[in-house]
């Protein structure tokens, strides 16, 4: 599909499909470093929000300002800052998010300079009435701040059509989700994930529309194949049905780990991963106040670790994914030295243990595990489930 | 050779017998507590300690029981459990020793005190958010959580009324946890009684303005143990009018924490807690005493922004703006006035794979402090808990090269 390829394009080489839209569109370009950085605020200021990953490059300068211990992705970021590799960027928001993104957002300010910066210290708790005020005080200054900083006024229709725009990526990339996982065959996990990080990338209103008729084209192959009784299960791939797992974990930017996966026989029918399902579950609400409504949305969004809604909510809803999409595994994918989700891990195992559902983990640092390595692992697990 | 012991005798600080008293008995209360009816209410270190106190609750602290841990040499062995089951080795390690100790009752006392209830300030880190959540699906108890927003270049006026909400919502938690009305005359005095308690331990530490310092920061991470532990007890605000008294005595009589102290150093960071003895002589054999760190004045920090007549009020505050919940800028400043302060020659940071939001930035400090006041400085890699981060080794040799770095300056 045409659309994929679109994504995959640009997925190569991120950094100049922004600077050519920056130079097109004249638009603002504001990086974000987590998914709970209002995207509707800064679409609403006319700005552009990117999500910032680090290209991958050999870790050089940042070095100087980060121990090994840290996470790749945010040592991965810093590195392409210092390199000059972002220099598109007019702005920066750092979300509260772990304690190495806190420390990102800090020496970030001190060496990176130029653009402008933003802490947006959202609360940690997301289950009382006095987070959830203040998550709506913290979003209600970024508006101010942020008009400020980019000299414009952000009026409240500004937000709604930022709002309406955002929703409708996530209405599609929730279609093509489900589709996903009803008929797994009808797209490469790869595809899948070329869309969804090609939604932090894209210009929003390109992504909508770009998003909705691939979620079109799919359901209408996915209707024909019904019709024609072809398998539902596989698509017209002939061996036995994918083995249907769960991708759990934070950042996923390894695209590879799907194909291995359907290599080893198995398919990912749905994630809980913070560059999949978490960057797109649940709307905000259009018709109330679009401030509050955007907070609305965070607070009962599907949770990431660095937050807190009871003890049992991310086990809960591992459990409810996995019953939801029919999987018969979960794997955890873990980053090297991310300790919210390491945190984690143990009890959501055991969770899935209690319920008799196997799982496996990976651990990743700024690379795959050796290949041959991976697919032997994961060839057992499949076996297994 | 008898002279020699004689002087080591007198340098000893006399009133480490009465901490070790204090803090048997205190562990002995709170593990009877069940006995006693007393309730006991697990805190995180930076927590505000003082609403229990004044409801009658044995506060423990986990990571008091991590230093213990660590001291004891308990670290790796209960690191290695927690790996088994399940928790990455690149986690804290007071994090990983406590959580593998509440299902065996291990660690050097037998395991803390069951809790009746869990009490979660952020102010420190995020790790306690995820350690403490893991203990209250454990231990089935309630848990309070104090958000704290981070403090980047500010305290936001929205955080303010955040945390102050949250103080009244904690007194809710504790009504309810406890069954008994919170007494808001009792808490005006151990709010006195917690701010006093944090000028004599200021007090202290200030004593290692003199030359020689009467006391190092090893000394230091020692007796810290209570304002952590005890903060607004009337037995802390003794015990600290005990060992200020004692240490002004030493000052007096020109007793320092090292024999012939030459060269005067800053510590950022945990202790090295298995290897304080080991490093302490080490340093002290090259005439280098450790005057002061960061981490133990975290206690007093933030006294500035606590005012005893409003303290329910302010401390929300001072609880939110605390070393560890500022930026690294700040931190940076901060730094560099207790450089000034105690006069240091050097500064020996401790770059602690365990502890994120403390060594995280640290190199930024380094720069900041070297640009501005040219201090030389060393950076050791370690952790404070996992002995399997520390090189004896390599650290041996780079301690040495910095000290040859000093007497070059001095010389
Ligand atoms: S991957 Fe984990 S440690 Fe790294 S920035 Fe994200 S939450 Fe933080
Ligand atoms: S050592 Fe650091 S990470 Fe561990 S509990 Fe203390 S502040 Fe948190």
């Amino acid at each position: 599909m045409k659309q994929i390829d679109e994504c995959h394009e640009i997925l190569a080489d991120p950094y100049d499909y922004i600077r050519r839209f920056k130079a097109e569109s004249q638009r603002k370009v504001v990086g974000t470093f987590c998914s709970y950085a209002p995207e509707e605020i800064i679409l609403a200021a006319g700005g552009h929000p990117f999500r910032v990953f680090g290209s991958g490059e050999k870790i050089r300068l940042a070095e100087a300002h980060l121990q090994s211990y840290c996470c790749s992705l945010v040592r991965g970021a810093l590195e392409d800052a210092l390199g000059g590799r972002l220099d598109f960027l007019d702005g920066v928001v750092f979300p509260h998010t772990c304690d190495s993104i806190q420390r990102l957002s800090d020496i970030w300010r001190l060496n990176v300079g130029r653009c402008f910066h933003t802490d947006l210290v959202l609360p940690v708790k997301l289950d009382t009435d006095s987070a959830r005020q203040y998550m709506i005080d913290v979003l209600r200054r970024f508006r101010g701040e942020l008009a400020e900083k980019l000299g414009v006024t952000i009026s409240d229709d500004d937000l709604r059509g930022a709002i309406r725009l955002c929703n409708r990526i996530r209405i599609a990339l929730t279609r093509i989700d489900d589709l996903k996982s009803e008929r797994p065959g009808i797209l490469k996990g790869s595809d899948f994930y070329a869309l969804t990080r090609a939604a932090m990338i894209l210009d929003r209103k390109r992504a909508a529309s770009l998003l909705e008729e691939v979620a079109e084209e799919l359901e209408k192959k996915s209707a024909g194949q019904a019709a024609t009784g072809a398998e539902v299960k596989g698509a017209a791939v002939s061996g036995p049905a994918p083995k249907r797992v769960i991708l759990s974990g934070g950042v996923c930017n390894h695209p590879d780990i799907y194909t291995v996966v359907e290599e080893a026989g198995g398919t990912v029918v749905g994630d809980d991963l913070c560059t999949g399902s978490r960057s797109f579950s649940g709307l905000v609400d259009e018709t109330a106040d679009p401030i509050t409504a955007i907070a609305g949305r965070y607070l009962a969004r599907v949770v990431c670790p660095a937050k807190h809604r009871g003890l049992a909510d991310r086990a809960d809803h591992l459990v409810r994914l996995v019953r939801q999409k029919r999987a018969q595994g979960v794997v955890f994918f873990l980053l090297k030295f991310c300790d919210p989700h390491a945190f984690d891990y143990p009890y959501l195992k055991e969770a899935l243990d209690r319920e008799g559902i196997l799982s496996m983990v990976i651990e990743v640092e700024d690379r795959l595990p050796a290949d041959g390595q991976l697919r032997t692992r994961f060839e057992a697990f499949v076996e297994m489930i | 050779m008898a002279e020699k012991d004689e002087a080591k005798e007198k340098r000893k600080i006399k009133a480490v017998a009465k901490m070790k008293e204090i803090m048997t008995a205190y562990y002995i209360e709170a593990k009877t507590a069940e006995q006693s009816g007393k309730k006991v209410a697990w805190i995180t270190s930076g927590g505000p300690v003082e609403p229990l106190i004044a409801m009658d609750v044995i506060p423990v602290y986990p990571e008091n029981h991590g230093a213990m841990i660590g001291a004891s040499k308990m670290g790796v062995d209960l690191c290695e459990k927690a790996e088994a089951m399940g928790y990455s080795s690149d986690l804290c390690s007071y994090a990983r020793a406590d959580i593998a100790c509440a299902p065996i009752n291990g660690g050097p006392i037998g395991g803390l005190p069951r809790p009746d209830m869990l009490v979660c300030c952020n102010n420190i880190c995020g790790t306690v958010l995820k350690w403490y959540e893991v203990q209250a699906r454990f231990f089935r108890v309630p848990l309070f959580i104090l958000d704290t927003p981070f403090c980047h270049t500010e305290f936001s006026a929205e955080a303010r009324r955040y945390v102050q909400k949250q103080i009244i919502e904690y007194i809710a938690f504790l009504e309810q946890a406890c069954g008994e009305k919170f007494d808001y005359d009792r808490i005006m005095e151990v709010g006195r009684l917690s701010l006093e308690g944090q000028r004599l331990w200021q007090a202290v530490l200030d004593t290692a303005m003199n030359r020689p310092a009467p006391l190092s920061a090893f000394d230091a991470f020692f007796h810290l143990a209570l304002i952590v532990t005890l903060r607004g007890t009337q037995q802390t605000v003794d015990y600290y009018k005990m060992l200020l008294a004692e240490m002004q005595e030493r000052v007096a009589q020109g007793i320092g924490a090292v024999p012939d102290e030459q060269y005067r150093l800053l510590w950022d960071n945990l202790p090295v807690w298995y290897r304080t003895k080991w490093l302490s002589e080490k340093f002290a054999s090259q005439g280098a005493c450790l005057v002061a760190d960061t981490y133990t004045s975290a206690w007093c920090g933030s006294m500035k922004y606590i005012r005893e007549t409003d303290f329910i009020e302010t401390m929300a505050e001072g609880y939110s703006r605390i070393y560890l919940n500022i930026g690294v800028d700040e931190m940076a400043r901060q730094v560099m006035e207790m450089a000034d302060k105690y006069d240091v020659d050097g500064i020996v940071m401790h770059s602690n794979r365990s502890c994120k939001p403390y060594s995280l930035g640290q190199y930024d400090i380094r720069r900041i402090v070297q640009e501005k006041k040219g201090l030389p400085m060393l950076m050791i890699e370690a952790d404070m808990v996992d002995e399997r981060s520390f090189s004896e080794g390599q650290i041996e040799t780079r301690i040495d090269a910095f000290i040859e770095v000093l007497k070059g300056r001095k010389a």
